[in-house]
């Protein structure tokens, strides 16, 4: 493999790990104060077919990642009552809003427009452009360093580039504020935080809605960013293996990061089987491939490589009193 | 909290939250453009009212039956089973391998060795989860959906590399032998007088009724059923009692891997009579819904197998005669989980503050 190869696939992984770190992030505010959330992928979903419609309709991407938001707020309250008010089970009203997600996207796209459960097409402004960075073009001839900058760095929607500021910007609220240190806290011993005066439901629902948020902007760039358009069951799995990702990292922002990079390189490397062949020298099946987060974190689950334990108080419903 | 009557309890829950669960899933028709009237109508006439409809019905609610089966047992053990459609996939793998490479005599043993085969392979698939939430701690929820998405990974590279004939173009394999074709109703003397055209619905209908009298035999009249509910209720008393928490994952893992496993007779064997990809096309993840509204006992299951049989054929018919999509079929199950697993505490609430009322008020009458 040469080194234009290699930067393809780099470039690809970028693209391709940035939903994934979106959903990633999501699932960390959810998780992090105690809310399992298995309904990424459904939120996902819900946020790709309202932006991909919106835009379709306002020809502004932007208009449509807002609608995006808005469509996963609304899945990302339905979880919070259920879950923290009503105290139902999370991941059973989890995998109920991915099923409700994946039938009424198609239902509402259909309805729409009438083309099989997809949005039209999208061109133009609907979508999200590529942003070429500044010197982007200058530095390419620099060896090594500059085609990596001119390839893989520059050249991306700015959704991506916002998924990573998320990363910086997740770790410093979760370590450095005093919000961060409440939502710790909340997913860990939400009688503390109680004792201490500060609602577990409300820090709790405020961490479901930075979920909605963030799963809202994964979906948007699924639809208006990665691809041209919401396609029935477009995000394919990616909010599970989100989730993945969020266990390998240990609910760690920076880690989760990490996490993310490497299943998007995976999924890039999917899509080039020849690739891999000519580096192992012997025909390694795609569908192996595809399954290699599954399989890593699996085997992170079993504590092979580092005991992953979730917050304490995640999936219990908090009770006032007892 | 006020306790319930136990016929409420029993009855009006479920009725409550699948009322609620009907309302929403009219106002999404409405919402769609179109008359839900139409669509409760066609749905109807096109599963229940013919011979042919009830054929599908019965042959969807076979698969329901098996896999709402799995998730129950599982979940009297305390576990949440998300895992039976990677389950049922590889029992459909037990089955083609049994019947493809030993040229069985007759359809009776053909069918006994491809339920074993299904079964073997489906608790192997739960064996791998269950093991790691036993002896690891992880936690059963994530490692069944991973597996989910492992098995079928395995099945596209069992059928497109491994076991696909040569010469053949889609991810399949060859046809099982004709001595393993199992009798449709309309084969079945006395059957056929009702089944006069060529329905799905087959043997296995009886073999899934059967099992759902084997788990409640096993749950309710045994030892190891005990120890499953002792467990599942509270792990700790269950310790305390001298019951191995090990064990008792296990098993009850195994049995669930294996109840869905044994979906795949009905699908795999009985209707397609070779393995297709995707095989088991969401019937794992309906047992979920079934098991939550058959809250959880054999009998419920049964009949909201039925229920889901009923939605599976009339979503179809919907798809056909109407411009209501298919997926609708995927909201509604979407709701039913969604009212009768997660929000069953808010019907409680709603159920006890109206049971007070009418209690007060008789007493002020008194």
């Amino acid at each position: 493999m040469d080194y234009a190869t290699l930067l393809q696939l780099l470039d690809s992984t970028l693209r391709l790990a940035t939903p994934l770190l979106l959903a990633c992030l999501a699932g960390l505010y959810s998780e992090r104060s105690g809310v399992f959330d298995i309904g990424l992928e459904g939120k996902m979903l819900v946020a790709a077919m309202c932006a991909g419609a919106v835009a379709f309709y306002t020809g502004s991407a932007w208009l449509g990642a807002l609608a995006g938001i808005g469509g996963s707020l609304i899945f990302a309250l339905i979880h919070g009552v259920t879950s923290i008010t009503f105290r139902g089970n999370q991941l059973i009203a989890g995998v109920a809003l991915n099923f409700l997600a994946s039938g009424l996207t198609v239902l509402t796209a259909q309805a729409l427009f009438g083309q099989g459960g997809r949005t039209p097409p999208l061109t133009g402004a609907a979508r999200f452009g590529e942003l070429t960075l500044p010197f982007a073009e200058a530095l390419r001839p620099v060896p090594l360093i500059g085609p990596l900058y001119a390839e893989v760095i520059s050249g991306h929607s700015v959704l991506v580039y916002m998924a990573f500021a998320i990363v910086a910007l997740t770790w410093w609220v979760l370590y450095r504020t005093r919000y961060g240190l409440r939502l710790r806290a909340v997913g860990e011993n939400p009688a503390a935080v109680d004792t201490a005066g500060v609602s577990v439901a409300g820090l709790r629902f405020s961490a479901v809605m930075v979920t909605g948020v963030l799963c809202g902007l994964a979906g948007a760039y699924m639809a208006t960013a990665l691809q041209a358009g919401f396609g029935k069951e477009m995000t394919a799995g990616r909010g599970y293996i989100a989730l993945a990702a969020l266990i390998f990292a240990k609910w760690r922002p920076v880690q989760a990061m990490w996490a993310c990079l490497l299943f998007g390189f995976f999924q890039a490397l999917a899509t080039r089987p020849d690739i891999v062949e000519g580096i192992v020298r012997v025909k390694v099946p795609v569908s192996f491939i595809e399954a290699l987060p599954y399989i890593l974190t699996v085997i992170v689950l079993a504590g092979f490589i580092g005991k992953a334990i979730p917050p304490r108080a995640g999936g219990e419903p908090y009770v006032k009193e007892r | 909290m006020d306790r319930l009557p136990r016929w409420a309890d029993v009855a009006l829950v479920p009725f409550v939250s699948l009322t609620l669960a009907a309302i929403i899933s009219a106002l999404v028709i409405v919402a769609i453009g179109q008359d839900p009237w139409e669509a409760i109508t066609v749905m109807v006439q096109g599963s229940v009212m013919n011979a042919y409809g009830w054929g599908y019905t019965l042959y969807y609610a076979t698969s329901f039956i098996f896999t709402g089966l799995a998730v129950t047992v599982a979940f009297h053990a305390g576990l949440f089973n998300i895992g039976g459609e990677g389950q049922a996939q590889l029992g459909g793998l037990g089955v083609a391998l049994t019947l493809l490479f030993i040229p069985w005599p007759h359809w009776t043993i053909a069918l006994v060795a491809a339920s074993l085969g299904a079964a073997l392979f489906g608790a192997a698939w739960a064996a791998i989860p269950a093991y790691l939430q036993a002896k690891r701690g992880s936690h059963i929820v994530i490692t069944t959906i991973m597996f989910n998405y492992i098995a079928a990974s395995l099945m596209i590279f069992m059928l497109v590399d491994v076991l696909r004939p040569p010469g053949k173009m889609d991810p399949a394999t060859a046809n099982f032998p004709p001595a393993t074709h199992l009798p449709s109703f309309n084969e079945i003397p006395g059957l056929n007088l009702i089944f006069t055209s060529g329905v799905p619905a087959n043997v296995t209908f009886f073999i899934a009724l059967a099992m759902a009298v084997v788990v409640w035999l096993l749950l309710w009249r045994t030892r190891l059923g005990y120890q499953i509910r002792a467990f599942g209720k509270s792990e700790p008393a269950a310790r305390y009692a001298g019951i191995n928490p090990t064990k008792i994952i296990m098993i009850a893992m195994l049995i669930s891997g294996g109840l869905a496993g044994l979906m795949a007779i009905n699908n795999v064997m009985g209707e397609a009579e070779r393995l297709l990809g995707n095989s088991a096309s969401g019937a794992g993840f309906i047992g979920i819904a079934v098991a939550l509204m058959g809250r959880n006992h054999p009998i419920g299951v049964v009949l909201a197998a039925l229920l889901f049989g009923f939605l599976f054929q009339g979503g179809a018919e919907l798809g056909l005669w109407t411009k209501i999509p298919i997926e609708l079929r995927t909201v509604v199950q979407g709701l039913v989980i969604l009212f009768t697993g997660a929000l069953d505490m808010m019907v409680r609430m709603l159920l006890v503050r109206i049971f007070a009322l009418f209690r007060t008020s008789r007493l002020e009458a008194a």
